[in-house]
């Protein structure tokens, strides 16, 4: 398992440098915007690494609420930290994006919104977690990622249809308006690199999980013992 | 224009190694507390 | 002994919290007070013409109506925290879901009663003059109300026993509410002046109510039962 985590670990390190300098020296200028777009390859690849791990999040709730396996609730936990870490960075390269070439910081625009609800409800899962009692949070955080599973839809359409009828500046300048193949091709390989990186993060944080359970059920027995 | 996208870019990867480094601490940590545990 | 069935236990609990709430009035009286001071210091806030008024009316009025609603959602389970129905509850026969829908039903109960009261005040306060049907209005505030409830009820449940219980009901409650939100407030303010049909907003809403009842009813013997 060792030997495995290193390889990974190193193939992610080198797609995520060779994605680097795809986004920032071979991909061509975009004639509008300039440089500032090139945050399009890091923005969008960091978001559907986000989604990633929020489905990991959901997979491993349900699976959990039908076994109640340690290992699940520990990939749901480490899926839903990872995954609120990438939905901060989209929460703050999209601003940043969006202030030279909209000279707005925000927009509520469908797509940026749409994190931002999914950021907030996952933080209240954290927040949950963290001031439950030891032996409720799993389970009551399970059932907090089954209504987010079944909010999203409602959460994507909603703002969808908002957006609609009070139409606003949209972020990125629309899907993929033509984007040119190397751009493509950029884009893709930090797709890729970031997915990596998000399966590697929840990783580390699930081995992280495993031996906090582990060190806190040998406190309990020890506890057990001595007043035995 | 462009210090926008070197700060897009610095934002990005500050957080990321920000994250790594408290699974680092954390990691030790608890590397210590089972040291003592097992003594 | 037989399993007693889940419709006499619901209106045997609705019954007793109904029975109790009107002889204190604890949950009314706070919920009202608390919703006026909101509308006035909106009033204080914003300070809208008449036109305005109608804009931002759906936007006031719900988040008003929100805070309320978790002000009142708040006490909910408090009284079966502290005389330990929910443990006797739990190892009883008696079907789990029959204390959600009761709780559920008395909240419901509890905000269409703060809407009612509500609705002569914000129309004074705000000289509001509704373009669209108000019968749609009904049918939002009604719809809008058990949206707020049937989540608020089931999290006020699962926030009962963490550290912090009483903020942390809104912080899980809100983000998930969001869509709902912005529905009922959308569809309001598309009655109030009239631009467009509240259609979708309605239709959004009804399936939200769908959707969250049927997981509500399937998940609360779960949380009854998280130990």
């Amino acid at each position: 398992m060792k030997n495995a985590f290193v390889v990974f670990a190193l193939a992610t390190l080198a797609l995520l440098s060779y994605g680097l300098y795809m986004a920032l020296v071979v991909a061509p200028t975009e004639a509008t915007m300039g440089d500032v777009q090139r945050i399009f390859y890091y923005h969008v690849p960091n978001a559907w690494a986000a989604f990633l791990c929020f489905a990991i999040n959901a997979v491993a709730s349900i699976w959990y609420l039908l076994k109640r396996g340690l290992k699940s609730d520990a990939i749901a936990l480490a899926s839903a930290e990872v995954g609120v870490v990438f939905c901060t960075i989209v929460l703050i390269t999209g601003p940043i994006w969006a202030k030279p070439v909209w000279g707005i910081w925000w927009t509520w625009d469908a797509r940026l919104t749409s994190t931002l609800v999914l950021w907030l409800i996952y933080v209240a899962y954290l927040m949950l977690r963290r001031f439950s009692s030891s032996g409720r949070a799993p389970v009551l955080a399970a059932v907090l990622a089954v209504f987010g599973f079944f909010d999203v839809p409602f959460v994507y359409l909603s703002i969808r249809i908002f957006r609609t009828q009070h139409p606003q500046p949209v972020m990125g300048g629309g899907e993929n308006s033509g984007l040119d193949p190397v751009m493509a091709h950029a884009f893709l390989w930090n797709l890729v690199a970031f997915t990596f990186y998000a399966l590697l993060v929840i990783w580390m944080r699930y081995r992280l999980q495993i031996a906090e359970q582990a060190v806190e059920e040998a406190h309990a027995e020890r506890a057990l013992g001595e007043r035995a | 224009m462009i210090k926008f996208m070197w700060a897009a870019y610095i934002a990005t990867w500050l957080i990321h190694i920000g994250y790594l480094l408290y699974l680092t601490v954390r990691a030790k940590r608890i590397r210590q507390e089972a040291e003592d545990l097992k003594r | 002994m037989t399993s007693p069935s889940l419709t006499a236990i619901t209106r045997a609990t609705l019954a007793k919290d109904l029975r109790l709430e009107w002889r204190s009035k604890d949950a009314i009286n706070s919920m009202l007070f608390f919703a006026l001071l909101v509308v006035v210091i909106f009033a204080f806030a914003f300070d809208p013409t008449a036109e305005e008024s109608r804009r931002i009316a759906g936007g006031l009025i719900w988040t008003a109506l929100l805070f309320a609603t978790v002000v009142a959602l708040n006490q909910t389970w408090a009284r079966e925290l502290r005389n330990n129905v929910l443990d006797a509850y739990r190892v009883s026969p008696a079907p789990a879901n029959a204390m959600f829908i009761s709780k559920a039903f008395a909240n419901f109960i509890f905000v269409a009663v703060l809407q009612f009261l509500m609705a002569p005040l914000f129309v004074v306060f705000y000289s509001l003059r509704s373009v669209g049907p108000v019968w749609q209005l009904v049918v939002i505030g009604l719809l809008a109300n058990w949206a707020l409830v049937v989540n608020g009820t089931f999290f006020a449940a699962m926030s009962i026993r963490t550290r912090n219980r009483e903020i942390m009901l809104p912080l899980i409650l809100f983000p998930i509410s969001i869509p709902a939100l912005l529905a009922m407030v959308e569809a309001t303010t598309q009655v109030l002046t009239g631009d467009s049909s509240p259609r979708f907003w309605i239709q959004l809403l009804a399936v939200y109510d769908v959707v969250f009842t049927v997981v509500c009813l399937a998940l609360f013997e779960t949380v009854l039962n998280a130990e």
